[in-house]
């Protein structure tokens, strides 16, 4: 229904061919790239450990991994070429409506604001397209639909988008407490549960699966009336669903507080608790399935792809890892890390780059930049990232074929990484650079997809031996883990609620100010938190090489950059109380009530 | 497009490959290990100290894993040859660990075989190790006016000894030293065909 575009045909077609060349281009780099470290990457990792494969067979079983992903990916951008995903620009505007291209949608700003976003938007359009649509009317069928999609899903993102923020606060407070204890180790030692090595560990579950994960999960319920063009169907499994993953996440904490975990890395919660996270998960799977088969339009936007795969991907994960007394001594550390890893790859990733894809489009009112390399993209994030996991074990006790597989494919996902940054930063480069000046929920949403290519380049860099061998076992890995899980994801997070919950409440933010307050504390303290904990962690590897410093030196050397990580987190976990502190306002209605009601669709004040 | 079937048989056919690759594979060639001779099964006091190990968090600073010698100079610190998967058949949890903030600790019942070091090292790290950000763990023990006689007295340098009394491990504490002083890999290197690196 969606299929005709509102910008006028002639100047359409020019779009067309361009990005068509543009997009073959693209295709031709990535090609290349494949060949060359076909070429080179792996012969490389083959010289490094040759002396450890022993026979053929694992030698062949490493080739033909490689092999196997290189076809995959190469099907993948024939079937594209020849147009059987049917994926053309047009796809790409399925997010909006007749006339809606060119658009703004902000409800995070003023409508002053927003007039300065629309005119930003309209001299960059006027250049591309000759001509600007000229929105909704303010009583239009469609307008009306998508208050219906949004009304459809309110309890369910509201409830997922409060208690992820609740955790946030709590989860930053733990963490900040676990960084100070690394600076002063006499700091809150009278009691078990205050110990490093627990409180740690609670800030790690209570940011991963209690912020992270119900803030991915609240954001993708809420796009997906939208995406689908119809209303959100079994949102009481997804309220309910909510419950259980508080109530696991909140039990798994207090359990690991009090002493009991089931021990591995980012898998502590004990798996009898976990089960209430897994019914959550399962419970949440139910609306964006039954929504999917009701759906309205002729075109699955590409962050319907990434929503749809993280809700079946995260359970398979999960179940695999958790199944207890199967797993056992280092195949058990293998297990631990495929899943570790791909928690960020194959579950917080695709959420995340689903809210990019949608908001960057919407608020700007452009279709993304190259909708086929967003499918390139998709395709080979699922590919290379799902077998990734075990760099982290670069140098252990484990299968030399196995780390070499994971070096391979975390090098090859520099694939997945640039169609994904050529996309996203091509949208914004292309003239709106000002627009998030305007755009609270664009300025953070592009900060993370910036922090997003950022993150993917250096754990490519950092699964390669040589540099392995400095910051493994580094508080490098902190900052990296850092990077991604708060520089990328929790990022675009923010910037995805400041969008969504006027939606949900149906009302304004109200006190602006303090948005701006929030981005500052958390870039600034953030950006501290990263690069000293990176200078630090790279000393640390210094130190610990050489063989003539005793190993003190590598924890001395480290204590003035883990106070200043403390001085950073310090100022991240105060944006989250301001942040929090306006949320909560919002949710109460505290004054000053501003224009009441955040406009849909296009601003009263566009006026072309 | 619009086939979610699409979608969903291709997410899953990556995660199967991942999984066969990542999981079943390794799986199938290591679930034969058998334990090297000189390695013995943890006791039961060791177990309960491990649980201990585990619970307190002890992995997330401590590695388990020394580096051979292409990788670091774990060799020359004393901390052991690099071990293989059969060193860790009786690990469940496994405690690999990610993260030197403090030594690798897969041979210190080797470098470290004192009982009262142990003790003294948990209750205050750095009256024994200067510099060290370990945390004190002075819940493990308790302070009392007169120690019976089967208490274990935890000798401490008068600077860090409390005003009236002793300390006194208590069981969780001398458990923990017991897997501690048992964590001892220096038998040579089982031969070993899994492909694990030299």
């Amino acid at each position: 229904m969606s299929r005709t575009i509102g910008v006028p045909i002639g100047a359409m077609r020019g779009i067309n061919a361009s990005r068509q060349a543009v997009m073959q281009a693209h295709l031709g780099v990535i090609a290349q790239l494949q060949v060359l470290a076909g070429r080179y990457l792996v012969p490389t990792v083959f010289l490094y450990y040759g002396d450890a494969i022993v026979n053929v067979t694992i030698g062949a079983l490493l080739a033909l991994s490689f092999l196997v992903s290189v076809l995959g990916l190469f099907l993948f951008i024939w079937a594209l070429t020849q147009g059987l995903m049917r994926a053309g620009p047009d796809a790409a505007q399925i997010i909006f409506e007749k006339g809606e291209v060119g658009v703004v949608e902000e409800p995070a700003s003023s409508s002053k604001q927003r007039e300065a976003l629309q005119n930003i938007e309209r001299k960059s359009a006027d250049s591309v397209f000759g001509a600007l649509s000229t929105g909704l009317a303010a009583t239009s069928p469609e307008l009306e639909a998508r208050e219906a999609q949004d009304r459809s899903s309110r309890a369910a993102a509201f409830a997922f988008l409060t208690s992820s923020i609740l955790w946030l606060v709590i989860g930053s407070v733990a963490g900040l407490i676990a960084s100070q204890k690394l600076t002063s180790p006499d700091f809150l030692t009278q009691y078990a549960w205050l110990t490093f090595g627990r409180i740690r560990t609670a800030h790690l579950n209570m940011v991963i699966y209690g912020w992270a994960s119900m803030a991915g999960l609240g954001i993708a319920l809420w796009m997906l009336p939208r995406l689908l063009k119809t209303t959100l169907v079994g949102e009481r499994f997804a309220v309910v669903g909510a419950g259980f993953w508080n109530a696991g996440v909140a039990a798994g904490v207090v359990a690991i507080l009090a002493g009991w975990t089931d021990g591995m890395q980012w898998l502590e919660i004990p798996w009898q608790i976990g089960i209430l996270i897994a019914v959550g998960g399962a419970l949440c799977a139910v609306p964006l399935f039954l929504t999917l088969l009701r759906r309205k339009v002729d075109h699955l936007y590409v962050s319907v792809w990434y929503i749809a795969a993280a809700l079946l991907w995260f359970p398979i994960l999960y179940l695999v890892a958790k199944v207890p007394y199967v797993h056992f001594g280092v195949e058990q550390a293998i297990v631990n890390w495929w899943y570790a890893h791909n928690v960020l790859g194959l579950w917080l990733t695709p959420l995340g780059l689903a809210a990019a894809y949608y908001f960057i489009a919407k608020v700007l009112g452009q279709p993304i930049y190259s909708y086929s390399l967003s499918l390139v993209g998709f395709w080979s994030l699922a590919m290379f990232y799902s077998q990734a996991g075990i760099h982290h074990l670069i140098g252990g006790p484990v299968p030399a074929w196995l780390v070499s597989v994971s070096v391979v494919q975390s090098v090859m996902m520099i694939v997945p990484v640039l169609a994904v940054g050529i996309n996203q930063h091509m949208t914004i480069i292309s003239g709106r650079v000002s627009a998030l000046k305007y755009s609270p929920t664009l300025r953070f949403v592009v900060l993370g997809a910036v922090l997003y290519t950022l993150v993917s380049l250096q754990g490519a860099h950092e699964a390669l031996p040589f540099f392995n061998r400095l910051v493994h076992f580094t508080q490098y890995k902190v900052a990296h883990a850092h990077l991604g899980l708060y520089g990328f994801f929790s990022m675009i997070m923010f910037g995805s609620i400041y969008f969504v919950m006027p939606r949900v409440l149906d009302r304004e933010w109200p006190y602006p100010k303090l948005i701006t307050w929030h981005f500052w504390l958390v870039s600034i303290g953030f950006a501290i938190y990263f690069v000293f904990l990176s200078i630090g962690g790279v000393l640390q590897g210094i130190a610990m090489l050489d063989p003539t410093r005793p190993f003190m030196e590598s924890v001395n050397v480290l204590t003035p950059y883990l106070v200043a990580r403390t001085f950073g987190g310090l100022l991240m976990t105060a944006g989250h109380f301001v942040f929090a502190f306006h949320f909560f306002a919002m949710v109460f209605e505290r004054e000053p009530a501003r224009s009441g009601r955040a406009f849909i669709g296009g601003a009263p004040s566009v006026g072309a | 497009m619009n086939r979610v079937l699409t979608i969903v048989i291709g997410a899953l056919i990556m995660l199967a490959m991942a999984t066969l690759v990542l999981v079943a594979l390794p799986y199938r060639q290591l679930k034969d290990e058998s334990p090297p001779e000189q390695l013995k099964p943890y006791t039961i006091a060791q177990l309960r100290g491990r649980a201990t190990y585990v619970n307190m968090g002890c992995v997330y600073c401590h590695s388990q894993q020394p580096r051979p010698a292409s990788m670091g100079p774990d060799g020359l610190r004393g901390w052991g040859r690099a071990p293989v998967p059969s060193d860790y058949v009786y690990d469940y949890p496994h405690l690999l660990g990610v993260s030197r903030t403090g030594p690798d600790l897969f041979n210190i019942g080797a470098r470290q075989p004192s009982v009262d070091w142990q003790l003294t090292h948990l209750y205050q790290p750095r009256s024994v190790s200067p510099g060290s950000v370990m945390p004190a763990y002075p819940f493990l023990f308790r302070v009392v006016a007169h120690p019976a006689s089967g208490d274990k007295v935890v000798t401490l340098p008068p600077q860090f000894a409390p005003k009236g009394g002793d300390i006194v491990a208590t069981q969780e504490a001398l458990d923990l030293v017991a897997y501690l002083t048992s964590l001892n890999h220096t038998y040579p290197a089982p031969t070993d065909d899994s492909g694990a690196m030299p």
